[in-house]
């Protein structure tokens, strides 16, 4: 499943959830006050940063992912997964940071297990139970006695006598 | 059987809709916070003023933690007033107000202190820091940490008196 469909399936997920309605919250401010102008840190490559970011949901825009979203916030956000992953810890210790300050809501996809692994078993659990439905009402619908299967109903000596004139007519013309 | 079934597609659609009458009952304003409970990050920081602002110092008083920005309009200029006032009337019971003010510049922040009277100390988290500590969302947004150091309470939007009062009395009446 691509990043983007996770995506989506998440935010389908978190209408039912009271963090998915939508916030109002005050634009970031004109300028960065200094962390724009901080150097970033050298040992952790732009990639490493945007990998973990990108998993992330940004806490104001909440539709774009840390590593998309141009926001204040963001960029301080990936200050600090930067941070972290130079002072040693792994990506999945960064996210579990972020989880362990904003709860499971901070990730774009959720975990595959626990309670979010119906996220992503009950789509597809669904699909295969309409199809099978599906297949199911096809059989029974086309074994259903038709034309074909019943016995032709009997007729009557008048009718069959207007069958054979008429056929001999054509047969003599 | 055939009976059975025509029942059974319509009320197929009941748990769905059990489901949107429940999500969407629900505020959205309401996050909850993985923080309450907890023991409450600590920080030290420097106040507008350059003076040393440490959580840790005010360990055993109630400290109500309040998260703002200049630019944050209207709901942080709704709820100046009432933070002026619970400084005013609970400096001298044993509580703690202090302001964190997030991705600002000081010189608004401090006609926002001047406008509005505050005394309390605010101080500036320029990287961020603190706020993702705090897990916040966006300004402002009030924390109740009790004597002990913990976190027991969060208030997303503007606080009011009532909120201020209704968070910290309880707090007060437990003995650290």
């Amino acid at each position: 499943m691509s990043r983007r469909a996770a995506a989506a399936l998440a935010l389908a997920a978190s209408l039912a959830l009271p963090a998915g309605a939508s916030l109002a919250r005050s634009p970031d401010p004109g300028a960065a006050p200094s962390a724009a102008a901080r150097a970033p840190a050298s040992t952790v490559s732009e990639a490493a940063v945007h990998e973990v970011a990108a998993e992330l949901r940004c806490v104001v825009c909440q539709a774009l992912s840390v590593a998309d979203s141009p926001s204040e916030t963001a960029h301080q956000m990936r200050e600090i997964i930067r941070d972290r992953l130079a002072s040693g810890e792994t990506p999945e210790q960064v996210k579990a940071y972020f989880v362990d300050k904003y709860g499971l809501w901070i990730l774009l996809a959720p975990p595959r297990r626990g309670f979010t692994l119906l996220v992503w078993v009950v789509p597809f659990a669904a699909l295969l139970a309409g199809l099978a439905l599906v297949a199911l009402l096809l059989r029974r619908w086309s074994r259903r006695p038709g034309v074909a299967d019943a016995a032709p109903p009997p007729l009557d000596p008048e009718m069959r006598q207007r069958i054979e004139r008429e056929l001999s007519d054509l047969g003599t013309r | 059987m055939k009976r059975l079934w025509r029942w059974l597609i319509p009320l197929a659609a009941v748990p769905v809709l059990v489901l949107l009458a429940y999500g969407f009952r629900l505020s959205p304003r309401d996050i909850p916070s993985p923080l309450v409970g907890r023991p409450a990050p600590g920080f030290a920081l420097a106040t507008l003023e350059g003076a040393p602002l440490e959580l840790a110092t005010h360990r055993g008083k109630v400290v109500v933690l309040n998260f703002w920005a200049s630019w944050c309009y209207p709901a942080c200029y709704e709820e100046a007033p009432a933070l002026a006032r619970a400084w005013e009337s609970y400096k001298d019971r044993g509580v703690m107000l202090v302001g964190i003010n997030i991705q600002d510049k000081p010189d608004p922040a401090r006609t926002f202190l001047t406008r509005f009277g505050h005394t309390f100390p605010n101080a500036p988290d320029p990287a961020g820091r603190v706020s993702v500590d705090y897990g916040v969302y966006g300004v402002p947004e009030t924390f109740f940490i009790d004597r002990a150091g913990r976190v027991r309470g969060k208030h997303v939007g503007a606080v009011t008196d009532a909120i201020v009062r209704d968070r910290v009395e309880p707090l007060l009446r437990e003995r650290g």
